[in-house]
């Protein structure tokens, strides 16, 4: 057994979040909170920036006494769309960052950082490089006044670097205007930067599987239509052409991209190095300076094993992967873990066909298991536990660690177990407990599309729906299984649910309608 | 009703993101100079004059160096650095001594100042020195009126007549 203290559970900071995305649950009910989608939104804002980005370039004059005019003739509609264009280029760009900096707080927030999720930590901080650098740039383009400024303030901060030594900003000073060389090596950067970031968000999202990279429908149309309610409502001014022998008195300043000048401002351009790279530094040592408890690994049955790439397919994290048999059984491959890219959720175990508890033998095994709690531990919790129920209805409620705690409803008619993650409960464990004893098996997850592993709760409701192999059986009768969702926090939302099951659970002395007989192991081995 | 209170919601939300991007892309405005003033800016990028003389070699020392390698002269490729004074009515505003650039410091030497001035006519006075003695043989003297928002860039550019003042308004007058 590991000691409670020790097992992964939402620090306190997820706790503080789950209250405020559970505000946003009531507006855009659970599968459509934002807050969960987070990750697929910035590609969203992304891909609607390169759309506008084209479309601008195609009537932007690439030389920098040209460079302002052409938008200019953009904002007077001289070019199709040009000023709802331009407008939405910045705003999906500013969402952009918006949408970053939430999920990078929720993920932080979740402890998001360590071990199998280094990975995607990691790339997300080069992403995050790469989205200011990209933006940053784009305000070059219309070499406008606010372009000057941002390049000049650019120029110096990196002037402040000993390779440079003011050699840079020399490009914005020491003439009467830059040059058009310099000038395309600029349009170069916005068109390159944004490359490099698609090329490592492709990376930041190579370790979940399957990355969920497009938001739902309703909240993609949701998010454009406001951004071009915005574009139309506050089109961007253009500031007077750049003037090399002057320093505007005020600047409109875009703070999503551009605070790094006002904050050079205060701290001078070596301080804002010390500051960007302490800031970046910090972040990128979480993983290693933070202890996040983690499960062990899930480790592969080769006995129990038949090669059929269920767990595979479920993974969340690709921890999985399928290879060439390496033992004498016919069957084509077997699946082996990964442990350093594993999360412990069992995620798999549930999925395995080997999984099912109606198998003889004293110990359980399966084709795929997690070193605690095990395949065989649960039946051996479940037959325990459910035997030693009293009174009617009886109910064994299945419960995440992550979600509500489910080990708060325990009572002489209410056997509890909790797992790793909802989804490591095979189906077959429900009818199992039916047949143990059991009036009703209920199976809390947490909210919709909140799993902890990404994926587990849908997963789970599409297995106890008959949608998603391992199937729960049709012979199972529905009215003995409920499913709630229930987070964190939602403990009396989880104890009226029980309530209403249990009321709605056929009365004791009425003949049972669908009560299933009692358990028979089968001799059959699966594989 | 549910529903409708629903969708009131998300609107009242999506209308609070935008509200937010709208506002925090321009607002609130930065103000770059403190007010009243002007921008004096120094860049210089200039390779200073040899550290050293060349000096003739002589027979034997020629006889010992590769037959490809006998050079008549012998010439340190090290530069002086440029050192550069700024002086505003009278006071030093900056005193500069930019190193060349490089291992053998053969390179040119860069240097950047940025120097915000309270705005109004002031007398400038700039020299720069760029030999191994340190002397400052290039002076450049002016009295300038510098507007709140102008940039004065001083410069240095041998052969477009030495030290430069970029963006400089009309020459005036001593001030009163
Ligand atoms: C434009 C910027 C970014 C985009 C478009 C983006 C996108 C995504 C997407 C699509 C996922 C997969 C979500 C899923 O399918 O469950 C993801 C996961 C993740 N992202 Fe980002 N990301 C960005 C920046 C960042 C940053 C800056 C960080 C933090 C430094 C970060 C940390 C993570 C982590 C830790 C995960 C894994 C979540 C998990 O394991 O459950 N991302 N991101
Ligand atoms: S039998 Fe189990 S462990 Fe083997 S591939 Fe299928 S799901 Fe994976
Ligand atoms: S425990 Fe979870 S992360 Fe590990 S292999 Fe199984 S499904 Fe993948």
């Amino acid at each position: 057994m590991i000691a409670a203290a020790s097992l992964p559970g939402p620090g306190r900071a997820a706790l503080a979040l789950a209250r405020v995305e559970s505000l946003f649950d009531r507006a855009f009910g659970e599968r459509l909170n934002p807050w969960r989608h987070l990750g697929a939104l910035g590609f969203h804002c992304f891909w609607i920036c390169c759309a506008t980005g084209i479309w601008i370039y195609a009537g932007f004059d690439t030389s920098a006494v040209g460079a302002r005019e052409s938008l200019a003739a953009m904002d007077r509609n001289e070019w199709p769309l040009g000023a709802f264009a331009r407008a939405l280029h910045r705003y999906s760009a500013d969402a952009l960052v918006a949408v970053t900096a939430l999920h990078l707080a929720r993920e932080a927030a979740r402890r998001h950082y360590a071990a199998f999720r280094r990975f995607a930590w990691l790339t997300g901080l080069v992403v995050l490089a790469a989205l200011l650098a990209s933006g940053i740039g784009g305000y070059w383009l219309p070499w406008d006044q606010l372009a000057q400024w941002s390049l000049t303030a650019t120029m110096e901060w990196f002037d402040a670097l000993p390779v440079f030594a003011g050699a840079l900003v020399r490009n914005v000073v020491a003439a009467d205007q830059v040059s058009d060389r310099f000038f395309s090596l600029l349009i170069f950067l916005h068109i390159g930067l944004p490359l490099a970031m698609l090329a490592a968000m492709w990376a930041h999202v190579q370790r979940v599987s399957p990355a969920r990279t497009s938001p739902p429908p309703a909240l993609a149309w949701g998010l454009a239509a406001a951004l071009a309610a915005l574009s139309v409502a506050k089109p961007i001014a253009l500031m007077p052409a750049a003037d090399l022998g002057l320093v505007p008195a005020r600047i409109p300043v875009d703070w999503f991209f551009l605070f790094p000048h006002p904050l050079m401002a205060r701290l001078g351009p070596e301080g804002l190095w010390i500051a960007a790279a302490a800031a970046f530094a910090a972040l990128a040592a979480l993983p290693w300076a933070t202890r996040v408890p983690r499960a062990p690994a899930a480790r592969v049955n080769l006995d129990n094993c038949n090669g059929c790439a269920r767990c595979f397919a479920d993974c969340p994290y690709g921890a999985v992967v399928m290879v060439a048999r390496s033992d004498r059984r016919p069957h084509a491959r077997q699946a082996r873990v990964d442990p350093a890219l594993c999360a412990g959720c069992g995620i798999c175990t549930g999925a395995c066909p080997s999984s099912t508890p109606f198998r003889s033998g004293e110990a359980l095994a399966t084709g795929i298991d997690l070193p605690s709690p095990s395949i065989g531990e649960l039946r051996e919790r479940l037959e325990a536990r459910a035997g030693a129920l009293e009174g009617a209805p009886r109910v064994v409620a299945f419960g995440c660690r992550w979600g509500a705690a489910v080990a708060a409803l325990a009572d002489r008619g209410t056997a509890t177990i909790e797992l790793p993650c909802a989804a490591m409960l095979p189906p077959s464990f429900v009818e199992y407990a039916l047949r143990a004893g059991a009036d009703g098996v209920l199976v809390a997850t947490c909210r919709e599309g909140d799993c902890e592993f990404r994926t587990g709760e849908a997963l789970l409701a599409e297995r106890l729906a008959a949608r998603r192999v391992p199937v729960l059986r049709p012979t199972v009768p529905r009215e003995r299984v409920r499913l709630v969702h229930v987070g964190r926090g939602d403990e009396d939302a989880l104890r009226a649910a029980l309530d209403s099951f249990r009321a709605g659970l056929p009365r004791p002395g009425t003949p049972p309608a669908h009560r299933l007989p009692p358990p028979k192991r089968q001799e059959k081995r699966h594989g | 009703m549910k529903r409708a209170l629903r969708l009131g919601a998300q609107a009242v939300l999506y209308a609070a993101f935008a509200a937010a991007l709208g506002y925090f892309s321009t607002s609130p405005a930065f103000e770059p100079l403190p007010a009243g003033h002007a921008l004096i800016r120094l860049s210089l990028n200039h390779a200073g004059q040899r550290k050293f003389e060349c000096r003739t070699r002589t027979a034997a020392e020629l006889a010992k160096l590769a037959p490809n390698m006998r050079a008549p002269e012998d010439c340190p490729r090290e530069r002086a650095p440029v050192r550069v004074k700024v002086e505003l009515d009278g006071s030093s505003v900056a005193d500069i001594v930019a190193p060349p650039a490089g291992l053998s410091r053969d390179g040119a030497s860069v240097a950047y100042r940025r120097l915000p001035v309270p705005a109004g006519t002031h007398r400038l006075r700039v020299s720069l020195a760029d030999d191994a003695a340190g002397t400052f043989d290039r002076v450049r003297e002016a009295t300038l009126r510098l507007d709140p928002g102008r940039v004065l860039v001083i410069d240095f550019e041998p052969g477009q007549g030495g030290i430069l003042l970029r963006h400089a308004p009309p020459a005036e007058g001593p001030p009163k």
